[in-house]
C-alpha cells in the first residue's frame, strides 16, 4: 500500500507537470492587462495546484501520517489484482475489436466470454441474452436515438436492415 | 399564489401519458439501481442518462428525477436484506435494519423504511414548491461575479465539510476542472491541452465520459473486488395485516421521522453535500435524541426511520440550489446539472422564467414519483428479493455494456469510449488510495461555468479582484467559502497547539 501511494502521486504529479507545461507552451498564461489571466493561465495554476498537493501526498506519506501510508496491507491482494485484470483486460479487448468488428459483434463475444467462462451459466441463458443484447441496442440506439454504432466491417451486412428500418 | 398557479401546470405535464409511464419506469429502475449493492442514483444516473435523448428533456428529467428517488427508497432493501448498504446513501440504514433483519423483523424494518422515505420526499417537496421560486427571483440578479463565489463555496464545501484527505480532495477539484479546460479556450478560441495532438481532445471531455468512467466502469470495478463474498439474502414476508401493524408501531417515530426529513432537506440543499452525509447526520442525532441509545445498532426502529427520512429529503433538497442557482447541491445532481447543458437548457434562474415547464412539471412529477416508489417497493419487496440473487456475472457485463454505448452515444467518437475506460481505471486504483472522486465529476461539470463567470468577472472589472468583494452577495458568499478553505488549516493550528501545550 505504501509503494503504491508513492507510485500514485509520482504519477499524478508527472501528469501535472505536463499540463502546466502544454498551458505554459500552448498559451499565454500571464496577466493581460485589462482583460484578466490569459487563455493559459487557469489550465497552469490548476496544474500548479494538482502538483502542489502531490507534494503534500507525499509529504504525509513520508510522515506516514495518512491512512494508506501506514497500511501494511498489500494494494491488491493477488485475487483482488486477477479479477482487476480479467474486467479491464476484457473490456479493453471488447472496445479495441469494436473498431474491427463493430459493436455487433464485440458485445456478443463479451457477454459470453463473460457469462459462459466466468459465470458458469447455462448455454441457453448465456446465448439468449448475448443475442437479445445487440438487438436490443440496435433498435434503442439505430431506430430511436438515429445513433449509428460503429460497426467496423460488419457494416455491409447491415444494408438491408437499413432499407427495411430507416 | 403564483407557486400553486404553476405547481397545478406542472401536474398536467407530470400526468401526459408519456411522462406518467417514464415516472414509473424510472422509479422501478431506480429502486433496482439502489437495490443492487453498491449502485446507487450516481450511477444509475450516470449510466442512463446517454439513454434519455430518446424523449424530450421535460421527459428526461422527469425520468432521472424518478430515478433518483427510486435509488433512495431501493438503498434501503439490500441494507435490510443483505446486510450490505444498497448504496453510499443506505450506509446508515445497515446500523439498524440489520439486526432487524436477523431477528426475523425484516418485514417490519422494510415496510418503516419505505414509509419514512414517504414522509421525508413528501415533506422536502412541500419544502422545495414554496423555497424554489423565491430563490430563483433573487438569483435572477445574480452577475457573474455571485456565479463564481457560488461556485468556490460549492468546492469549499467538499473542503469544509468532507471528512477526506485534504489534499487529495484538493487534488480531485484541480484534476476535474483541469479536465474541463480541455478544448479551446471559450475566450480566444485557441486549442489548449490537446494530449499527444489527438484530435478527439478539440471538442474537450464531455463530463459524462469522466461520469461513465468513474461511476460506471469503476464502480463496477470495485464492487466486484469488494462483494465476492457469499450474500445471504434474509427473506422478508409483506402482507397487508403486516403493513397495518408496522405502520401503527411507527406511532412512536414520529419525531425522528420529522428530524430526519427537515435535517436531511437542509444538509441537501448545501452545496456538494449531498443525501449520503444527511443520512448519517440523521442517524447521529436520532441516537442523542433517543431516550435509550444504547438500543441504537441492535435494531431500534428508529434508526431505520431516521436515515431513511434524510436521504429521500436530501435529494430532494439537493436539486433547490440545482435548479434556482445551477449549483448541484449532490454529486447525482451535478450529473443532471451536465445532462441539462446537453439537452439545450440553461441551468440557473432563468429556468424559472423560461422553461416554467420543465421546472414545474420536474417538481409536480417528483410529488408523483414519491408516491409511486412507495407502491412499487411494497408490492414488488418480494420481486427485488428474488433479483438481488441475480450473479454479479450476469449484471456486470450488461453494466458494462451499457457503459460503452452510453459513452459512445453523446459524441459519437471511440475516443471518448476509450478515455472512459482510462478514467475508469485509473479513478478504480486512486479509490482504492483514499481519493475522493465525487469533488472531480462536480468539477468538471462546474468547470467551464466556473472559468468563464470569473473571466466575465475580470473582464467587467478590467482584471481587478475586488468585484468579487466589492459586490454585497458574491462579497458575503465568498468570506463564507474562504473560511471554509481555511477550516482545515485551522484544524491543522489547533493540533500542532494541543500537541504543543500537551509537550
Amino acid at each position: 500500500m505504501r509503494v503504491a501511494e508513492l507510485i500514485m502521486a509520482v504519477c499524478l504529479a508527472i501528469f501535472a507537470v505536463s499540463i502546466m507545461w502544454m498551458s505554459y507552451h500552448d498559451l499565454p498564461i500571464g496577466w493581460i492587462k485589462g482583460s484578466g489571466p490569459g487563455g493559459g493561465a487557469f489550465p497552469f495554476w490548476l496544474g500548479a495546484g494538482m502538483l502542489i498537493c502531490c507534494g503534500l501526498i507525499v509529504l504525509r506519506w513520508a510522515r506516514r501520517t495518512s491512512p494508506p501510508s501506514q497500511s501494511t496491507e498489500p494494494f491488491m491482494t493477488a485475487r483482488a489484482f486477477r479479477l482487476f485484470l480479467i474486467g479491464a483486460g476484457s473490456l479493453t479487448v471488447m472496445i479495441g475489436s469494436i473498431h474491427f468488428v463493430g459493436v455487433y459483434v464485440a458485445i456478443p463475444l463479451f457477454l459470453i466470454f463473460y457469462m459462459r467462462i466466468l459465470g458458469h451459466h447455462k448455454w441457453p441463458l448465456t446465448v439468449g441474452i448475448a443475442l437479445a443484447t445487440p438487438v436490443a441496442a440496435f433498435f434503442f440506439f439505430e431506430i430511436a436515438l438515429k445513433i449509428t454504432l460503429p460497426k467496423g466491417v460488419t457494416e455491409p451486412a447491415f444494408y438491408p436492415l437499413y432499407d427495411l428500418f430507416l | 399564489m403564483d407557486s400553486l398557479h404553476f405547481l397545478m401546470n406542472g401536474f398536467a405535464v407530470a400526468f401526459q401519458p408519456l411522462n406518467l409511464v417514464l415516472v414509473v419506469f424510472g422509479c422501478i429502475a431506480g429502486l433496482f439501481i439502489g437495490a443492487m449493492p453498491g449502485l446507487g442514483s450516481v450511477n444509475g444516473v450516470a449510466i442512463l442518462l446517454p439513454m434519455t435523448f430518446l424523449v424530450p428533456p421535460t421527459g428526461a428529467i422527469i425520468f432521472l428525477g424518478a430515478l433518483y428517488y427510486g435509488a433512495m427508497y431501493g438503498g434501503a432493501i439490500s441494507s435490510i436484506t443483505l446486510g450490505i448498504p444498497g448504496a453510499s446513501t443506505a450506509v446508515a440504514t445497515t446500523f439498524d435494519g440489520r439486526p432487524l433483519a436477523l431477528q426475523g423483523k425484516a418485514d417490519r424494518a422494510l415496510i418503516a423504511a419505505a414509509s419514512a422515505s414517504f414522509v421525508g420526499g413528501t415533506i422536502s417537496v412541500l419544502l422545495f414548491t414554496f423555497f424554489a421560486p423565491p430563490l430563483a427571483d433573487a438569483a435572477l440578479a445574480f452577475g457573474p461575479p455571485e456565479e463564481f463565489a457560488l461556485m468556490l463555496l460549492a468546492f469549499a464545501t467538499f473542503i469544509g465539510l468532507g471528512g477526506d484527505d485534504i489534499p487529495k480532495t484538493f487534488f480531485s477539484i484541480f484534476l476535474g476542472l483541469a479536465l474541463s479546460c480541455v478544448g479551446l479556450d471559450i475566450v480566444s478560441g485557441k486549442p489548449r491541452l490537446i494530449f499527444f495532438d489527438l484530435p478527439g481532445f478539440y471538442h474537450g471531455i464531455n463530463f459524462l465520459v469522466l461520469a461513465i468512467g468513474i461511476y460506471g466502469i469503476g464502480e463496477m470495478l470495485w464492487v466486484i473486488e469488494t462483494t465476492h463474498g457469499e450474500m445471504v439474502v434474509t427473506a422478508a414476508k409483506i402482507s397487508w395485516r403486516g403493513i397495518v401493524s408496522a405502520l401503527s408501531e411507527l406511532r412512536h417515530c414520529v419525531k425522528t421521522v420529522l428530524m430526519g426529513s427537515f435535517l436531511g432537506y437542509f444538509v441537501g440543499v448545501l452545496p456538494a453535500a449531498g443525501a449520503t452525509p444527511g443520512s448519517l447526520m440523521a442517524y447521529g442525532i436520532a441516537k442523542t435524541m433517543s431516550k435509550n441509545p444504547e438500543s441504537f445498532g441492535k435494531g431500534n426502529i428508529n434508526g431505520v426511520v431516521a436515515p431513511e427520512s434524510a436521504n429521500n429529503a436530501a435529494s430532494t433538497g439537493s436539486m433547490l440550489p440545482m435548479l434556482t442557482l445551477g449549483i448541484p447541491g449532490s454529486p447525482t445532481t451535478a450529473i443532471l446539472l451536465g445532462g441539462m447543458v446537453i439537452w439545450g437548457l440553461e441551468p440557473g434562474p432563468l429556468l424559472f422564467v423560461n422553461n416554467t415547464d420543465f421546472v414545474w412539471g420536474l417538481i409536480a412529477s417528483l410529488y408523483v414519483a414519491n408516491l409511486f416508489a412507495l407502491l412499487i417497493n411494497l408490492a414488488f419487496i418480494p420481486a427485488f428479493l428474488m433479483m438481488l440473487r441475480m450473479p454479479f456475472t450476469i449484471l456486470a457485463p450488461i453494466i458494462y455494456i451499457l457503459c460503452v454505448v452510453g459513452g459512445y452515444a453523446p459524441t459519437q467518437d471511440m475516443h471518448d469510449v476509450w478515455l472512459m475506460l482510462i478514467f475508469g481505471v485509473v479513478g478504480y486504483l486512486m479509490r482504492k488510495l483514499d481519493y475522493p472522486l465525487a469533488p472531480a465529476v462536480l468539477a468538471i461539470v462546474l468547470g467551464p461555468l466556473a472559468e468563464a463567470s470569473m473571466r466575465q468577472s475580470l473582464i467587467m472589472s478590467q482584471g481587478s479582484f475586488e468585484i468579487f468583494f466589492g459586490r454585497p452577495i458574491s462579497g458575503v458568499i465568498m468570506v463564507v467559502a474562504i473560511l471554509l478553505l481555511l477550516a482545515p488549516l485551522r484544524k491543522f493550528l489547533r493540533r500542532r497547539e494541543a500537541k504543543t501545550a500537551g509537550a
